[in-house]
């Protein structure tokens, strides 16, 4: 199995060392033909902006959508940002979850923090149920699930921080930057092949 | 559900977002726009770029923050803001303002030629240059979030901002030859923390993010610093003193992500029009050099 995260902009180094840690080979995408022969893709935090003006530049838009309808992509933060449908403002966007996203959501940089998340997916790759240590950074909220969409983790005021449908996942929020790879291990699961 | 703001992990994680990234000097919020529209992963709000407080002269302090304001209002991506060497009361005024970091500069007049900012003491993350692994390590031990070699800011050329990378990642390498008993001489020798000394040759990286300044003026200036090895870089001077900004903002962040691809930088160099106008480094006099204030 070989996962991909698209290095176009934002803390990909992250996401490939976590990868690393589970034993899993990676590759570095920035151009369309990066994405033949793999089994799965992490889009990475950053600023969604400057990823998707990337995306559309370097032709990646369509490559990653093709990719996306067949084999599994996990966005975190800008990456889930880049995966929604809407995220209420004039930028590119995959479009392949049908989420909307509202971006900053929980204010700048000094509204930024540290939190212990309750993820019962989790238990498929860790019978423990403990709770994930996760930071969020000038993070976007998942507003609204519809379609085949569902809510994978809610804060306790019922607001929306991942989310998952088929072999797609959005997290509001940053597994990549705590050291804890139980995420990682839930979306390679996700990702290998049938 | 209980959370903790302004953590250490919280303040250096926005760094790590930036990571691949072009961070631009802009004057106006129109500027701003165009940076934003070129791909910057965020934008660095001050009344003058570097050239223009060369050129100008004075004592050159934080930005109005009625400015920064409106910056602030006129894009999406984070915003950061110059305070002076020292100057806590400046970096108080723009963590009100929320500002998403302060950068304490040596292009603006320091205000405290013996103590930095004490940063741990706030709440917002700021970034501090350096020139050497010593200075590096101290900023990051006063509570520096990111750090960016110094650069000879608003000069369009390069050469100081390679010295500064090439001594800081030399110095890491060098470390991490060392034996563990040879750290606490070594901390000594370079006025560093021991524990950072140590945490950095167990990382082989600095603790925070580093970013490459000073200096950098065109899209293989930009790839230059990404292969030498830091995380990013600043562009100040070198966009809106051009002959089109909007342009060369775009080629340069489309060069710091295909910093190794010789073909993409080819395309992106060509018909930049005018860059700005440099003036060599060596033709500045010793004690107008930036790069030298901070301690």
């Amino acid at each position: 199995m070989r996962i991909g995260v698209l290095a176009l902009q934002g803390d990909f180094a992250e996401h490939l060392a976590a990868l690393a840690r589970l034993g899993v080979a990676t590759r570095e995408v920035r151009l369309p033909a990066d994405l033949d022969g793999l089994d799965g893709l992490i889009i990475p935090g950053g600023e969604s902006t400057t990823i998707g003006k990337l995306a559309v530049d370097f032709g990646l838009i369509e490559p990653l959508q093709a990719f996306g309808r067949e084999k599994s992509i996990w966005g975190t933060c800008a990456g889930a940002i880049f995966l929604s449908k809407d995220a209420r403002r004039q930028q590119p966007l995959l479009g392949l979850m049908d989420i909307t996203v509202e971006r900053n959501a929980f204010g700048r940089q000094v509204q930024s923090f540290e939190a212990d998340l309750h993820i019962p997916a989790l238990k498929e790759v860790d019978p423990s149920d403990a709770p994930l240590h996760v930071v969020f950074i000038r993070a976007p909220l998942i507003e609204q699930v519809s379609g085949d969409a569902e809510v994978l983790c809610a804060l306790a005021d019922g607001r929306i921080v991942a989310a998952k449908q088929g072999h797609l996942l959005a997290t509001s929020f940053h597994p990549e930057i705590s050291g804890d790879d139980r995420f990682h291990k839930y979306f390679l699961r996700l990702a290998e092949p049938a | 559900m209980e959370t903790q703001v302004a953590t250490f992990e919280v303040k250096a994680g926005l760094a790590q977002m930036l990571k691949g990234g072009v961070i631009m000097d802009v004057v106006t919020a129109e500027q701003a726009k165009i940076a934003e529209n070129a791909g910057a992963c965020a934008v660095m709000a001050l009344e003058r770029v570097p050239a223009d407080i060369r050129a100008h002269g004075g004592v050159a302090r934080m930005s109005d923050p009625g400015l920064i304001e409106d910056i602030m209002a006129a894009v999406s991506i984070p915003v950061m803001a110059k305070v002076r060497i020292g100057h806590f009361v400046e970096a108080q005024i723009l963590e009100y303002l929320g500002v998403d970091y302060v950068d304490e500069s040596e292009v603006l007049t320091p205000a405290d030629e013996a103590h930095h900012i004490n940063k741990h003491d706030f709440k917002i993350p700021f970034v501090c240059g350096c020139r050497n692994l010593g200075e590096a390590l101290r900023r990051i031990g006063e509570g520096a979030a990111m750090i960016r070699t110094k650069g000879e800011a608003g000069t369009g050329d390069v050469v100081e901002a390679v010295r500064h990378a090439r001594t800081v990642l030399g110095e890491i390498r060098r470390l991490q030859t060392m034996a563990d008993e040879e750290l606490y001489t070594y901390a000594k020798d370079i006025q560093a923390p021991y524990a950072l000394v140590k945490q950095t040759k167990e990382l082989g990286r600095l603790p925070v993010v580093n970013f490459a300044a000073g200096g950098l003026a065109t899209p293989a200036d930009a790839a230059l610093m990404m292969q030498l090895g830091v995380d990013g870089v600043f562009v100040g001077s070198g966009i809106f003193k051009s002959g089109d900004p909007a342009r060369r903002a775009e080629a340069i962040v489309k060069a710091t992500t295909h910093y190794k691809n010789p073909e993409i930088l080819a395309e992106v160099s060509r018909n930049l029009g005018e860059p700005m106008v440099g003036r060599q480094v060596t033709d500045i006099p010793q004690e107008e050099l930036l790069a030298k204030r901070g301690w």
